[in-house]
């Protein structure tokens, strides 16, 4: 099932996200999600998030499938060619993944192999419009494919509380332009930034899922703060956090925060993609909170 | 050995808005700059108001001496064209921030030459000249990416994660295009790479 579909019968799409093993276990994973993301639309699969070496996500993605959960297979353009994300796009689709979040990808010195060759041979625009081709029937190269064409619910990411929204919103209009068919945001944590944000985003017509991650403590968000671009942590859910230290490990406050935001933003969008970066655990409860 | 090849004239001829200022540079010893092409596609350009042709435009001391005295016709000028290799291109461009400036020229090779010029500007020589839909700043080498399609989401308070004592190329090309009024640069296709030229 594409997620396109739920988008245009108005539905609020509900996503989050995992993150594939260092290792060739993925079972945990699996597990994980069947859990605690099974009630959801779909489940976003990583691709070697923040340059860090891991199972790749299409794998990942097929394991899902089989444990009867929907993927949205990550796809970066720091590690492959041109050649490479067509073959694996081609791969994707004859294994029945056809949710896909198109993005250029960290750079690979924010990883742990620092010294790897940096690819951006595409981009995320140019990787759109690479899809679109080939669900044309022809490759980039302007070769035909032979037989069926793949056909993809082709995702993109678009960070809203960048203090560069409009280069952002720049380049999320060329991403609407390349073939982006719905959006998934950075983390949110301003909810009136989101807003003034979305007025502007819904011009180009396309489905917006707000971002979400759980904080899990007052250190977390400082940290995010400082290094994680495109998001900030207002200084009030800082010393909520710090408040009650207990209250803040076992996930109540941070539960309580994502859900306001969510509670917040939701007339504004159309579906909120989850991060719960090792947190799955808490994503029901968050669920429940927020109304969903 | 640097290496510049001109852009097909339908190009250059669309790159220019109103009036234009014409800016050849004939620097480097071993350069093979097109000369006599460049001489006839510039004697079908109209509205010009003025031609310098210098050496080592990549200097910005030395050019703003040498233009000194066409200050007004570069002042009556919409367009600055320039024919040089993607450094001297960003040095005017940088020189002139108030003016549209437009290379006439894809740059192959340079090789040899980077002791020679400024620092801060620098040419991939990737053979597809892009500076002229990001007003003057090159995507290739202010880009930690190199990205040709706009900026991705890796910029924190207008500098580059990757490298956070740079300013996010994008952010500057933005900047640059909204102070020209040529945002709709931004709405440009989309572009690929050509490796097979670099």
């Amino acid at each position: 099932m594409r997620i396109t579909e739920l988008f245009d019968n108005g539905e609020f799409v509900v996503t989050a996200e995992v993150g594939p093993p260092k290792g060739i276990n993925a079972s945990h994973v699996v597990a994980e999600a069947k859990e605690y993301l099974s009630t959801i639309t779909a489940v976003n699969v990583t691709d070697n998030q923040s340059s860090v070496m891991r199972m790749g996500s299409l794998p990942t993605c097929v394991q899902l499938k089989n444990a009867g959960l929907t993927p949205i297979l990550q796809l970066t353009c720091r590690d492959r060619n041109r050649i490479a994300l067509q073959s694996e796009l081609l791969g994707a689709a004859s294994l029945g993944i056809d949710n896909i979040l198109c993005l250029t990808g960290d750079h690979t010195t924010m990883g742990d192999h620092a010294g790897a060759k940096p690819v951006f041979d595409l981009d995320s625009v140019s990787l759109l419009h690479t899809v679109c081709q080939l669900e044309k029937g022809v490759d980039l190269g302007g070769n035909p494919l032979v037989g069926e064409a793949p056909k993809f619910a082709k995702g993109a990411v678009v960070s809203p509380c960048s203090d560069s929204v409009d280069a952002q919103l720049a380049k999320m209009e060329r991403k609407c332009l390349a073939g982006a068919e719905y959006f998934q945001t950075q983390a949110v944590f301003d909810s009136e930034k989101f807003i003034r944000f979305m007025e502007k985003a819904k011009q180009f017509g396309k489905p917006v899922q707000l971002g979400v991650i759980i904080p899990k403590s007052a250190g977390m968000c400082k940290f995010m703060n400082n290094n994680v671009a495109g998001v900030h942590v207002p200084q009030e859910m800082i010393d909520a956090l710090a408040a009650d230290k207990e209250r803040a490990k076992a996930g109540i406050t941070g539960v309580e925060i994502a859900a306001k935001i969510i509670k917040e933003c939701r007339p504004y969008c159309q579906g909120v993609h989850i991060m719960a970066l090792g947190w799955e655990a808490k994503v029901p409860e968050l669920l429940k909170q927020a109304g969903l | 050995m640097l290496i510049t090849e001109l852009k097909a004239k339908e190009t250059i001829l669309s790159l220019i808005t109103g009036k234009v200022f014409v800016l050849n540079c004939h620097g480097c010893k071993e350069i093979r700059f097109p000369e006599q092409e460049a001489e006839l596609l510039q004697k079908e350009l109209a509205n010009v108001t003025g031609t310098v042709t210098t050496d080592y435009i990549c200097n910005p001391e030395n050019l703003a001496l040498r233009l000194q005295k066409h200050a007004a016709a570069m002042e009556e000028a919409d367009t600055i064209l320039v024919f040089s290799c993607g450094v001297g291109v960003q040095t005017v461009a940088d020189l002139f921030p108030e003016k549209k400036v437009c290379a006439g020229c894809d740059t192959i090779r340079l090789p040899g030459f980077q002791g020679v010029t400024p620092l801060e500007y620098d040419c991939h020589q990737c053979g597809q000249c892009y500076l002229n839909l990001t007003g003057g700043i090159c995507p290739l080498t202010a880009c930690s990416k190199g990205l040709l399609n706009g900026q991705c989401g890796g910029a924190k308070n207008g500098m580059c994660e990757v490298d956070p004592t740079m300013e996010c190329g994008w952010e500057r090309i933005q900047k640059k295009l909204e102070q020209l009024g040529r945002l709709d640069a931004l709405k440009a296709p989309i572009q690929l790479r050509d490796y097979s030229v670099d």
